[in-house]
């Protein structure tokens, strides 16, 4: 059957090239309906959900950026804390100097930025473990330099100043919309991102860096700008939590705690994979307000669930999902289905059911052309 | 050589691999080889370079896990055996680029492949015999050695495990002619003590000069077997290299 | 005379350091790991002396000889299980995991032994002193840290230079296939480097036990100045370690004259001016990075 057809066509008409197997009118349709009912949430929400919508916002970008780090760029921060902290220091600098909370979150965004270009230079020379230690020690840095400044309430924190002028109802409304609209940047810069030209260097280099390197791809730059990139991003989280507080605390802000709830959101979900932080943040937040009442037990659960991810599904469940349906909501990547290099069945007499159902799904794409 | 195997050491196979495929990825390095190896003699697999030769020898040494097929030794299956239980029932491995331990000292690194040894002939002590230079270099670290030497220190290692079997992979890599020559005097000595010896060569006129039996890959599949005495250079060029198959060169002796 | 107490200080901190750095030097070297959760054992294994040792009724002094041994089987069986499956996958999925221990670790003993302090009880000899100057008094205890932390150093170099097991420690760490192809279980000789890490950071934690109060979240700071001071003297060499824990604790104490706030910011700014000028430790070899 495979043969005929080979033959009638030759082999090139058979290769057709897609992103996704959804038609993405459908995904975009359905990205826009869903981006109008969470600009409108705080209108039909209780305060108390919008407040919980709210930091599951910040715990997708942090997530995120840590994807965009670890899954994209294979570097395994332990310091993203480091970034949060100051750009919710940098905010309350902002707020402090009189410049209104919420246009600091931009400017805070550019501190980071700024802050993480000649952090680069020391880290990016070191490798695994070393790199991530040494991020650790940078985070640790930063906070102890932010505690030494009595400006910035040292030890004890501060609040922050140019809220009070708001009604609580106005300051809930624009906290929410603010984070939202972060996340919402984060995410869809992120997705642009990686589908640009630099997705492509950044998948080539986790697949062989060395290759990579010899076939001319600028590997330093291009871990150089997504490192910026991330710790603007988590600038971005830190931010939006600084003003989503009464009051910022340096061992709050700069918590390695951050960092663990990134990594492991970023695990469960799927590592390398838009979708995957976004529903490990889901699944983060159901498994909080389940075991609200256990303490540090969903912590403990979901540490648990991530180790074990990390070892035997290390594609997380965002993978297993795409892996299975062959499906894909904010597909970066190509999907070239060749039908010329599939798998022939061994037995001669008809083929399987399972290839028999491949084939059908790819039928149309194939006959297409 | 040949007349060595006749009478002294039993006709069964020692080592035998059957059907033996390996997959990297979805390259296929070894297709479906066959070949045996029998106490006092020395199989030599010839190839050009990519036909899978080193992948055979690292899977009967199990490093590589196969497809298919099946590597029995002494009548047991060892196809799933770990490396290092293979070792202990008597199969070592000289591998290619020689992979010296480099922050240890000639005798350490002998010492460490005497750790799990069997019993035979071979000891440090039957070392420093075979090869008179190593006693008094055997504090210095293997980095000061020239490749010759370190190529020495890698061969000592595996044998002072007493193998049954001895894989030998590439042997004269990177070394000089005359160095190379100096090398395979010794194999002979070792194939004596009744020694199995199966070697992977690039350099054929090298192998021939020692082997029992040859054995030709060509892109991972047999192209050629038999007795080096009985084959053309016509055939063994043609199995080598892949070319005029087709014209009869594969009629030559297969035994 | 006060730089020489500063100076004094630093060295008996720094050497505890080099006692908790130890273990996380020889599980890189042979290992290629960082194990991220190594500070967290320690607490653990402070916790354990606390609560377990009393059930044996020894002298908390004596709690090492319980803990030690209990701490070595549980490397081993720690790296043969979930330690292995990682390092079979790859680098990255080993600091995930580790990291992953690290926080299960630190907020199980927080559900259970809650966010107090806690410390090792041994009485009177941690209050006796040696008054060295009208400056400078230097606990006994310190001392016996100090000497605890050049035995065990100057140990591992015996049994790793003169033992058949070290050498076979030395040899997979050089090349581990190599090592299997000379009959060596790899698994196995990782298990015993465990096994040896797992107790000297058991005797790092306990010594912290002895010393000051710790908490579940103790494990964090612990890991960074074990990590600190590795890096300082270059990974892979134990001397290095003990030398990068001894500069550590100089530059801390020489950071805490100047304010208290200071001191482990002066850790930190030495381990990142080594990192920019020489990356790979002062005793350490460029490959092995």
């Amino acid at each position: 059957m495979k043969k005929v057809r080979n033959l009638d066509h030759g082999a090139d008409s058979l290769v057709t090239v897609r992103r996704s197997r959804i038609n993405p009118l459908y995904t975009l349709i359905g990205a826009v309906v869903l981006s109008g009912l969470l600009t409108w949430a705080p209108w039909f929400l209780p305060a108390a959900d919008v407040s919980i919508l709210q930091n599951f916002f910040i715990l997708v970008i942090m997530a995120t950026m840590w994807n965009l780090l670890a899954g994209y760029a294979g570097m395994v921060s332990i310091g993203q804390q480091g970034f949060i902290g100051l750009g919710a220091y940098a905010v309350l600098y902002f707020a402090i100097k009189g410049v209104n909370p919420f246009v600091a979150i931009p400017l805070a965004i550019i501190v980071c930025a700024i802050i993480a270009l000649p952090v680069t230079y020391l880290l990016l020379r070191l490798r695994g473990g070393y790199f991530s230690v040494a991020t650790w020690v940078v985070a640790n840095t930063a906070m102890l330099l932010i505690l030494s400044f009595t400006l910035l309430g040292g030890g004890t924190g501060a609040a922050l100043p140019g809220l009070v002028n708001l009604s609580p109802d106005q300051l809930n409304h624009d906290r929410y919309l603010s984070t939202w609209f972060v996340a919402l940047v984060v995410v869809v810069a992120t997705y642009l991102l990686l589908r640009s030209r630099l997705g492509l260097v950044l998948s080539s280099v986790r697949d062989n860096e060395v290759a990579s390197r010899s076939s001319g791809t600028k590997v330093t730059s291009t871990r150089r700008l997504i490192f910026i990139v991330a710790a603007a991003g988590c600038g971005a989280a830190g931010a939006v939590l600084a003003i989503s507080q009464p009051f910022i605390q340096p061992g709050n802000e700069f918590s390695l705690s951050w960092t663990a709830q990134m990594l492991f959101v970023s695990m469960i979900g799927g590592l390398g994979t838009i979708e995957g932080p976004i529903l490990g943040s889901i699944i983060f937040f159901a498994l909080q307000q389940w075991l609200q009442n256990w303490g540090a037990w969903y912590l403990i659960i979901f540490g648990a669930v991530a180790v074990s991810i990390a070892i035997w599904q290390p594609r997380g469940l965002w993978g297993i999902v795409r892996d299975k349906f062959h499906f894909e909501l904010l597909p970066v990547g190509y999907r070239v289905n060749d039908a010329t290099r599939e798998p022939v069945p061994r037995k001669s007499d008809g083929p399987s059911w399972r290839s028999r159902f491949a084939r059908k799904k790819d039928g149309p794409e194939s006959v297409a052309t | 050589m040949s007349e060595q195997v006749g009478g002294e050491y039993p006709r069964t196979p020692l080592l035998e691999v059957a059907e033996l495929t390996v997959h990297h990825g979805q390259l296929c390095a070894v297709d479906q080889v066959s070949l045996s190896v029998r106490a006092g003699e020395v199989l030599a697999v010839i190839g050009a370079n990519g036909a899978g030769k080193s992948t055979l020898l690292r899977t009967i040494a199990g490093l590589h896990r196969p497809t298919a097929g099946s590597i029995s030794f002494e009548g047991d299956n060892i196809s799933k055996l770990a490396t290092h239980r293979r070792v202990r029932r008597g199969i070592s491995l000289v591998p290619e680029g020689r992979r010296l331990f480099v922050s240890l000292t000639v005798e350490e690194n002998i010492k460490v492949g005497a750790q799990s040894a069997g019993p035979g002939p071979f000891n440090l002590k039957a070392m420093y015999e075979l090869f008179p230079w190593m006693p008094e270099r055997r504090h210095q670290k293997v980095g000061q050695l020239s490749g010759g030497e370190q190529q020495a220190v890698a061969i000592a290692r595996a044998l002072v495990a007493n193998p049954k079997v001895l894989l030998i992979d590439e042997v004269s890599l990177g070394l000089a002619p005359i160095v190379i020559e100096r090398i395979y005097e010794f194999i002979p000595r070792i194939v004596d003590q009744g020694v199995g010896v199966l070697l992977v060569e690039q350099d054929v006129t090298q192998a021939l000069a020692v082997a029992t039996r040859v054995h030709c890959l060509l892109e991972g599949k047999t192209s050629l077997v038999g007795v080096p005495t009985e084959l053309t250079p016509a055939a063994i060029e043609a199995a080598y290299f892949g070319s005029d198959v087709a014209h009869g060169a594969a009629e030559g002796p297969t035994s | 005379m006060i730089w020489v107490n500063t100076v004094i200080e630093g060295v008996l901190v720094g050497s505890f350091y080099a006692l908790f750095a130890c273990g996380l030097s020889l599980m890189f070297g042979v290992m290629k790991i960082i194990n991220l959760a190594h500070g967290d054992m320690a607490v653990v294994a402070g916790y354990t002396a606390i609560f377990l040792v009393p059930k044996f009724h020894l002298a908390p002094v004596w709690s090492f000889v319980v803990v030690v041994p209990i701490f070595a089987l549980f490397g081993y069986v720690l790296q043969r299980t979930l330690l292995q499956k990682a390092i079979d996958r790859d680098p990255f999925t080993t600091l995930l995991v580790t990291f992953g221990l690290s926080v299960i670790i630190e907020n199980l003993l927080l559900e259970i032994y809650t966010a107090n302090g806690q410390s090792i009880d041994i009485g009177v000899l941690i209050s006796k002193s040696w008054q060295v100057s009208s400056t400078l008094t230097i606990s006994y205890f310190s001392l016996v840290v100090m000497a605890v932390a050049v035995a065990v150093l100057l140990s591992l170099q015996l049994f790793l230079s003169r033992t058949g097991t070290g050498r076979q420690i030395r040899a997979v760490s050089d090349d581990r296939e190599a090592a299997q192809l000379c009959g060596t279980n790899y698994r196995h000789i990782f298990g015993i480097a465990s096994a040896i890490a797992f107790a000297t950071v058991a005797l790092a934690g306990i010594a912290y036990g002895i010393s000051t109060e710790f908490f579940p979240s103790s494990g964090g700071a612990n890991l960074l100045f074990a990590f600190e001071a590795v890096v300082i003297g270059g990974i892979g060499s134990l001397w290095g370690t003990l030398l990068g824990g001894v500069l550590l604790g100089v530059s801390q104490q020489l950071g805490a004259h100047f304010s208290p706030a200071y001191q482990v910011l002066g850790g930190n700014i030495l381990f990142l001016a080594v990192l920019a000028v020489r990356p790979q430790g002062l005793f350490g070899k460029r490959t092995e990075m």
